[in-house]
């Protein structure tokens, strides 16, 4: 079945089977490495994506009921050559170890960001609930996402620009 | 054409075409041949030994290569494993051969290409790959140096090497690809080098950020998980539904006439389903396994009675360290500490892709921390030549230790024997990472100490109860594909080892100053659950045992916990962390709120490498056993810095980790299968219970040797949650994890 998809700003079509979970749309169709496979069960959110605003697990979301919808990756959010704030933050805070599950921290910070671009600490932890880190990486995570903040509100962006890259 | 022939044919290419050979080394490309001359009657001298990894690879051309168009490529054996190895090791080939780092090609684990550094294991990278390349580097700054110097016909101390050229005083230059000629660095390395001293580095020492950080955060292949090959399946394993289960029955007709699948694999107890798309192998993966009637057998020990299980299975002793005579003379304390086993539990589920090509050679790429180990491991499961198997390392998820990489690399390997001519890629899923990685083993631990009576350790029994810590290839009897496979390969038996390093026996010799003392190692032979090494191995749990102990003796005592541990500290460098951690926490005026505690410990890793103490400050809420660490302050002497903000890193990370393990984690299994499955049945550390401020504070050791950074936290960590868990409740627990009920149960409801 042929499946209407906006992914990262660009529309794609897709042919899958309905109830294909997002995630592997993204990974095997559109040929994304950002959203990971972390357990398919909706408990470690590598898989996290934004899907119009809102942190989505794409592990356990069926790509039916996106069509139409505003999905976004961290292939969203900035390129190597120009990446996005979240991204700069990342890297300046050197807040990965093995970096597997960063995409989803990433991406749950950016729904978070979206909505307030200075979070506390209690809620960027809130926001990151369902985010799963094994290298312990997370004192850096906190502080990477912080900083993103900053640098959103200091290059007057109200909220990350999306849909650089397809 | 094997991957041997290939290697030397395509380096030849380069030497016709240059003018310049820098062959391969030959002790490497020649193993297989024949030797072209009969040994002679007396065996020659031994050769002198070498720095670092140089030892095992003595041609300075199998770790750095200058090319005639002046590009410079090193070669590590060691692979990222998202320690940052990568971006350290090109700090010291940078820093050494006068090169900016992001000039350099970095070569990392490739069987068809770098040296053979064996693992990238047990916090070694730095001082066997990190110590090789530094002195290969430095040796072939001084060839290019010496070069130049008689082209100009000046003395080499009259030149300078920099930015890939050499100087002279005059304004006359050479860059270094015009300098190599004639083999000048198909030479064996010396075992001196003229290394640049501390004070003159550029880039060592420096923080220099990871070079794989930008591709990791942007979405840019970074993974074997990310591999993806022309004409390239996806398939799924179906894994026995617990460790002794054999395959009965089997209806593989649903499963094969579903959209896209391509073939059902079966090989004795082994199944997989290959597929054109992912999502099609993951369905009939499912299908599969509810089509397949499997033999259970219930192998397993009782959980419950676990250390009564371990001690049954002893079969010899092993004698680890012992001093003087053992009494009992004086206060005693005596305990028994126990650890479970515990996941490596990497975020992303193993994975590898293969791919049998027409000329019978097969391709395997996978984040296995040994691709030499593996390529002969998998070599020897398909009866193939080990020539012909080329393993590729490419990262995966954070390992931790031998979890399933190995495992799905020959899962990989033995569906792509099946299917030829056509790249399969293979990813485990949740359930299966957890229920058939090898774990990290359980273990139990009794301490019998005494004080004299100036307060000092008198005497020290201490024993312990482990499997080995170590299942790696080794043979295929290490893979389950293997183990799987109708012709099955059995694992080599475990054998009780006691070395420097040690292995469940590691750290289990306290550094402090004992003059009465006996560590033994009960080994345990027969694994009812696969295990194998998970980072510090034996070093976690047993540094947690001693550093309980020490709490304890030192309330004995009615010392303060750290005042007593340098009085029985003689080694400078020891003392120098343990001051730093105490005094940048504020040990001395730290007054702890109610249900606040704070703990202290120390260990040198391996009782050889980094030296690490950490003092933490926990919160316990009686009424829900809850326990948060809410600020934690290392210091960390490692040697010689190459990159501080990756020993940072490393130790915050190890930190956590070990914090994690040691509040939540316990596998959990019946008689027949493994229970905990899934994130929710084995809970690790959230956000939620993260501490407010982790520091790690370095202590400089400019000149010394490098000594590793990865492992160096996660046993004083856990000790330093107990002794605080201990000082804010007044109750020591002894049981690992220190879950809720555990907590509860020792404390009572306020």
């Amino acid at each position: 079945m042929s499946i209407s998809l906006i992914v990262n700003g660009s529309p794609h079509q897709v042919d899958a089977d309905p109830a294909t979970p997002l995630l592997y749309v993204l990974r095997d169709d559109l040929a994304l490495n950002g959203a990971k496979y972390g357990c398919g069960l909706g408990q470690c959110g590598s898989c996290t994506v934004v899907v119009d605003g809102e942190a989505v697990l794409s592990c356990m979301v069926p790509v039916m009921l996106l069509e139409g919808r505003e999905i976004t990756t961290i292939e969203g959010l900035g390129t190597i050559d120009e990446p996005g704030p979240l991204q700069q933050a990342f890297i300046e805070l050197q807040a990965a170890q093995c970096g597997y599950c960063i995409p989803g921290m990433m991406m749950s910070a950016h729904a978070l960001l979206r909505r307030n671009a200075r979070p506390s600490d209690a809620e960027i932890r809130e926001a990151l609930a369902t985010n799963l880190c094994r290298c312990g990486t997370h004192m850096r995570i906190l502080a990477a996402i912080r900083r993103a903040g900053e640098l959103m509100q200091a290059a007057s962006l109200p909220e990350p620009e999306e849909g650089r890259a397809g | 054409m094997g991957i041997l022939q290939h290697e030397i044919t395509r380096r030849t290419v380069i030497a016709g075409a240059g003018g310049l050979v820098v062959s391969f080394s030959l002790g490497r490309a020649f193993a297989q041949a024949p030797a072209p001359t009969p040994p002679p009657a007396t065996p020659p001298a031994p050769p002198a030994s070498l720095p670092g990894s140089l030892d095992d690879d003595r041609f300075l051309d199998s770790w750095i290569r200058i090319d005639p168009d002046n590009s410079v490529t090193v070669f590590t054996g060691k692979a990222e494993l998202g320690q940052g190895i990568r971006t350290a090791l090109l700090q010291v080939a940078a820093e050494e051969l006068e090169v900016d780092p992001q000039e350099i090609e970095f070569v990392t684990a490739d069987t068809g290409r770098t040296p053979n550094e064996g693992f990238t294991a047990g916090s070694q990278s730095m001082q066997n790959s990190g110590t090789a390349i530094r002195n290969a580097a430095a040796q072939v700054r001084a060839l290019l140096l010496a070069e130049a110097a008689k082209r100009f016909g000046v003395a080499a101390a009259e030149l300078r090497a920099e930015n890939k050229s050499v100087l002279a005083k005059d304004g006359r230059s050479a860059s270094y690809g015009e300098l190599v000629s004639g083999q000048i660095l198909h030479v064996e390395a010396q075992p001196q080098s003229a290394l640049k001293q501390p004070g003159t580095f550029r880039v060592m020492g420096k923080a220099l950020p990871r070079v794989d950080i930008p591709a990791k955060v942007t979405g840019r292949p970074a993974y074997v998980h990310d591999l993806r090959l022309d004409g390239m399946l996806h398939a799924r394993v179906v894994r026995p539904p617990s460790p002794a289960a054999t395959l009965a029955e089997l209806d593989q007709g649903a499963a094969e006439g579903m959209p896209g699948v391509v073939s059902v694999v079966r090989d004795g107890n082994f199944l997989a389903v290959v597929a054109e798309k992912e999502f099609q192998a993951v369905s009939a993966m499912r299908t599969l396994a509810a089509a397949a009637r499997w033999q259970e057998r219930d192998t397993l020990p009782d959980q419950t009675t676990l250390p009564a299980v371990l001690q049954g299975l002893e079969r010899e002793i092993g004698t680890v360290a012992e001093a003087g005579v053992l009494s009992s003379n004086g206060k005693v304390f005596e305990a028994t500490y126990t650890r479970p086993y515990q996941i490596h539990g990497s975020i992303g589920p193993s994975c590898a892709v293969a791919h049998m090509k027409a000329d019978g050679t097969l391709d395997v790429w996978s984040h296995t921390q040994g691709v030499f180990p593996d390529r002969g491991a998998i070599a020897e499961m398909l009866a193939m030549p080990e020539e012909k198997v080329h393993v590729i390392h490419m990262e995966g998820s954070g390992c931790y230790g031998h979890n399933g990489a190995d495992d799905a690399a020959a899962d990989a390997a033995l569906i792509a024997s099946e299917i030829p001519g056509k790249p399969v890629r293979v990813q485990w899923m949740r359930e299966q990472e957890h229920s058939w990685e090898p774990y990290g083993p359980a273990m139990l631990m009794k301490v019998s100490a005494t004080l004299d009576d100036q307060g000092k350790i008198a005497s020290w029994a201490y024993d312990l109860w482990s499997n080995t810590h170590s299942t790696r290839p080794g043979g295929a009897g290490a893979l389950l594909a293997a183990r799987h496979k109708a012709q099955a390969f059995q694992p080599e038996p475990a054998e009780l080892r006691i070395s420097p390093s040690g292995n469940g026996d590691r750290n289990a010799n306290p550094l402090y100053t004992i003059p009465n003392k006996r560590v033994l190692w009960h080994f345990l032979p027969d694994m009812p659950l696969r295990v194998s090494a998970l980072r510090a191995l034996g070093g976690y749990a047993n540094v947690f045992a001693i550093e309980s102990t020490i709490d304890e003796l030192a309330l004995m005592a009615e010392a303060d916990p750290v005042e007593f541990r340098l009085s029985h500290m003689e080694d400078p460098r020891a003392r120098a962390v343990i001051e730093l951690a105490a005094e940048r926490f504020g040990w001395d005026k730290a007054q702890m709120p109610r249900n606040r505690g704070r703990g202290f410990a120390f260990a040198r890793y391996k009782n050889s490498a980094a030296y690490l103490a950490v003092a933490m400050e926990a919160e316990v809420e009686p009424e829900t056993g809850r326990v948060r660490v809410v600020r934690v302050v290392s210091a960390i002497d490692s040697g010689e810095i190459v990159n501080p903000d990756g020993i940072r890193n490393q130790t915050e990370g190890g930190i956590l980790q070990s914090i994690s393990w040691t509040l939540y984690e316990a596998v959990a299994f019946d008689r027949t299968r493994i229970t905990s499955t899934d994130w929710s049945s084995y809970p690790i550390l959230r956000f939620a219970s993260v501490p407010d401020s982790v520091e790690v504070h370095i202590v400089e050791r400019p000149g010394e040797p490098f000594l590793g950074t990865g492992e160096a936290a996660q046993g004083p960590a856990a000790a330093a949650v107990a002794n605080a868990i201990r000082n804010a409740t007044g109750k020591r627990l002894y049981d690992l994890p220190f879950t809720r009920d555990r907590i509860r149960n020792a404390v009572g409801r306020a």
